[in-house]
């Protein structure tokens, strides 16, 4: 068995990888599929650890995000959608009206 | 003995008849028909005199010594603290008071009966003018105020009625004030009797601090008022030697008052304003401007004679000032071609003589004098009246002419009293006139030659009047001459009573040397004895009567020489009056312009006061306005710009200062308020990796814990 150390790397580098591409990238989709990279980079640490300690809540945790993604990514592209409906546009910079 | 009766304990009702019609006309009049207005207000008029008669009769019914009946309705001025002249501090009182005695009793009859009269007249004069009950209405106010000032027991209530009297002038004379010369006589007569009235009242301040009463006499009042009046206060004064002949504040005092008597009853230099108060009504001419109000002036130097007896300095300018005006007067009056102002400059020229008789001493003769004028005078201006009624409002004599037997009455009634005025033997101004003139004789032979002359200048004057209006062709207008006619009963009846009172109102006085027992000045003697029993009256009709018979032949021939004068002027054509005037064409100007005083007055009195007027009102415009007013708006405004500055730039201007301090500090905060949500993200990691390196061993200590 991989010791537990692995799999937080590879969770770290999920996680970077989903910020980084949540905090640059223009295309809202893309961040949309960044925060789903984050979240996860989350399951796999939760998984890991629920392994490393034979305890099940860490599994259960990571159904629930992955319940939660799906609603997330629901929403999200539905949202991004009324909004390219509006103003014909998916890019990040774009989306100013919150400082309005 | 007391007198007491009926009519004397109701002296008040005297003017309060007068007073209460002329209140209901003035405030109901409009409403009231014609024929209501006449009955009331002549009836009042009338009333009045039936008391005042009653009154009469009651007080001769006692002794002449006790002829006093004085009666206080009310204390009109409470009592209050007055200081003297001595320094002696006394309750100053006066009172709403009547009184009654022989000199109050010739005024009252002569006021009430002449009055009634003319209020007769009247309907008949005014049934076709407008505003008949306004001029009833004023009438009886007049009445009421002319019978005050003579029923007054106090200087300040016969002041109240002196004023009274004077309104009811001004309003009478502008009775038609739509003409504007009528409304500038109605002022002209009220501002310069403004002039006199200062006097007056000073005249009565200088009394109640001299002898600290104002109240006439104390006779005919009970112990319990106990009140000084003049009279006793000056009897007292002389008694003990505090005042005495001659003292500068009892010459002060007449002179002063005399200065109010001038003015009212329009001596020189206070004349002028009479001839043209002729523009009122002829009734008012009559009642007002020849028979009553006038002689308010004879009449309070009269009540005074007290004091004006220890001032003979103040006598002599009464005596001078009066012969003066009566020549003056009768000498403009020998030229008038208006009737009406012949009879004005005529009445000027009387009173002048009344002052004359005042001023000599002979009270009684000025009085007496009063009296029988108020008979002829109130005739001929009310048969002038008539006469102007026939000629339809001609006033001037140059168009009358040929009237004596187309209005006979007028004309017969007009000639008595022409007669009278002239001193024609046995008329009532023979009595009175020659009484002046025999005084003045025993006090100064110049005061009675200017006198003398004056009374040739009258009869001149009168029947060149007489036979101008009534004598001769008629030179009236077609139109005119149409239209003359008798005037109707309400109007002649009148004529003929003061006809005969002409004619037999001066044999009341019949004088020792002519066989009668002078019966009016004895009747006024008590009251114009005075207190120094060596001054005053005592001295009079003393000088033989050889000296009388030639005086009264004198004036009757001087009287004589004016008639036959003017009857060769007006009547034969024997003397034409052109080439006479042509011959001294300076002098006749001169009294045609009648002395140009008015215009003197003008120039030297109404247009300096009006430049001063001017000047105030320049002052006014400039420094009360310029200065003041606009000032005060120019430092207003100032103010308010300076306020606004400071508001505009320091109030606002430290919140617009802290505003912007805001923004510019808001600067860098609002630079990271991008609106992208992306940058938004890029700060929560950033925080949160700040946050987990400064917290990081807690997690260290976690994550060890967990191992």
């Amino acid at each position: 068995m991989l010791p537990i150390g692995h799999y937080l790397f590879l969770s770290l580098a999920l996680f970077i990888i989903g910020v980084l591409g949540v905090v640059t990238r223009r295309n809202v989709i893309v961040v949309l599929m960044s925060i789903e990279l984050i979240l996860n980079a989350v399951n796999i640490n939760l998984v890991a650890f629920s392994r490393l300690y034979g305890d099940v809540d860490g599994q259960v945790f990571a159904l629930f995000i992955i319940a939660d993604a799906a609603a997330e990514a629901a929403v999200g592209l539905g949202i991004i959608i009324a909004f390219f409906r509006n103003r014909e546009t998916v890019l990040a910079d774009e989306m100013d009206l919150l400082k309005w | 003995m007391t007198p007491t009766g009926y009519f004397l304990d109701h002296l008040w009702l005297i003017p309060l008849f007068p007073l209460a019609t002329a209140a209901l006309m003035l405030f109901f009049g409009r409403r009231l028909p014609k024929v209501g207005v006449s009955i009331l207000c002549v009836g009042s008029v009338g009333l009045s005199f039936i008391y005042a008669v009653g009154a009469v009769f009651q007080l001769l019914a006692t002794e002449p010594e006790h002829r006093v009946a004085q009666q206080i309705l009310f204390e009109w001025l409470t009592p209050g603290p007055m200081q003297m002249t001595g320094g002696q501090a006394i309750p100053f009182v006066a009172d709403w008071g009547f009184l009654l005695d022989p000199l109050s009793c010739v005024m009252v009859l002569v006021v009430t009966g002449v009055g009634f009269l003319i209020h007769v007249y009247s309907v008949g004069y005014m049934a076709h003018e407008g505003g008949y009950y306004r001029f009833f209405g004023y009438m009886n106010l007049f009445m009421f105020a002319m019978l005050t000032l003579v029923l007054a027991n106090n200087m300040l209530l016969m002041f109240v009625g002196w004023e009274g009297v004077g309104l009811c002038s001004y309003l009478l004379i502008g009775f038609y004030f739509l003409k504007k010369s009528a409304s500038d006589a109605g002022k002209k007569a009220f501002i310069v009797n403004r002039i006199g009235d200062a006097g007056f009242i000073l005249g009565i301040l200088l009394t109640a601090v001299t002898l600290g009463t104002i109240r006439f006499t104390s006779q005919g009042l009970s112990g319990a008022e106990g009140a000084v009046g003049i009279l006793q206060a000056l009897k007292a004064a002389v008694d003990t030697h505090a005042l005495a002949y001659g003292t500068p504040v009892l010459t002060s005092i007449a002179l002063l008052l005399f200065v109010g008597a001038v003015g009212k009853s329009a001596q020189i230099p206070l004349y002028v304003w009479l001839p043209d108060a002729m523009e009122g009504p002829t009734p008012v001419s009559a009642l007002i401007h020849a028979a009553t109000m006038v002689t308010a002036g004879v009449y309070m130097v009269a009540r005074m004679n007290a004091i004006y007896q220890l001032a003979p300095f103040a006598m002599n300018v009464v005596a001078v000032v009066g012969v003066v005006t009566a020549i003056f007067a009768a000498s403009m009056a020998l030229v008038q071609n208006d009737i009406k102002k012949v009879l004005a400059y005529s009445t000027i020229s009387q009173l002048g003589y009344m002052f004359l008789a005042l001023g000599v001493g002979a009270f009684a003769a000025g009085v007496f004098h009063l009296m029988t004028h108020a008979f002829f005078k109130a005739l001929l201006f009310l048969g002038a009246g008539s006469v102007i009624h026939a000629m339809s409002g001609e006033q001037d004599l140059q168009k009358m002419g040929g009237l004596w037997s187309k209005i006979p009455i007028t004309a017969k009634t007009f000639a008595v009293a022409t007669l009278a005025i002239a001193g024609i033997f046995p008329l009532a101004g023979f009595f009175s006139k020659d009484e002046i003139l025999g005084h003045a004789f025993e006090k100064n032979p110049a005061l009675w030659l200017v006198g003398f002359v004056t009374a040739g200048m009258t009869a001149f004057y009168m029947f060149r009047l007489l036979f101008l209006a009534f004598f001769g062709y008629s030179r009236a207008d077609e139109q005119v001459e149409k239209h003359i006619h008798e005037s109707p009963p309400t109007m002649t009846i009148p004529l003929m009573m003061l006809a005969g009172l002409s004619l037999v109102g001066g044999w009341i006085g019949w004088p020792l040397s002519l066989g009668g027992d002078a019966r009016f000045e004895k009747f006024l003697e008590p009251v114009l004895s005075g207190v120094v029993a060596e001054t005053g009256a005592e001295k009079i009709g003393q000088h033989g009567l050889a000296i009388e018979y030639i005086l009264m032949l004198a004036s009757l021939s001087i009287a004589g020489a004016g008639i036959w004068l003017a009857y060769h002027f007006y009547r034969t054509k024997r003397i034409a009056p052109e080439l006479v005037a042509g011959k001294w064409p300076k002098l006749y100007q001169l009294l045609l312009h009648k002395y140009y005083v008015d215009e003197i007055y003008d120039a030297a009195i109404v247009e300096r006061t009006k430049d001063l007027g001017n000047l105030l009102g320049r002052f006014d415009a400039n420094v009360i306005d310029g200065v003041g007013v606009n000032g005060a708006g120019w430092l207003a405004r100032s103010g308010s710009t300076l306020s606004m500055w400071w508001d505009k730039w320091i109030i606002d201007g430290l919140l617009n200062f802290s505003a912007k301090l805001m923004q510019l500090l808001s600067y860098p905060v609002r630079l990271l308020q991008t609106g992208m949500f992306s940058s938004y993200a890029m700060l929560i990691l950033v925080g949160l990796v700040v946050l987990l390196a400064y917290y990081g061993h807690h997690v260290q200590v976690l994550l060890r814990s967990v191992r």
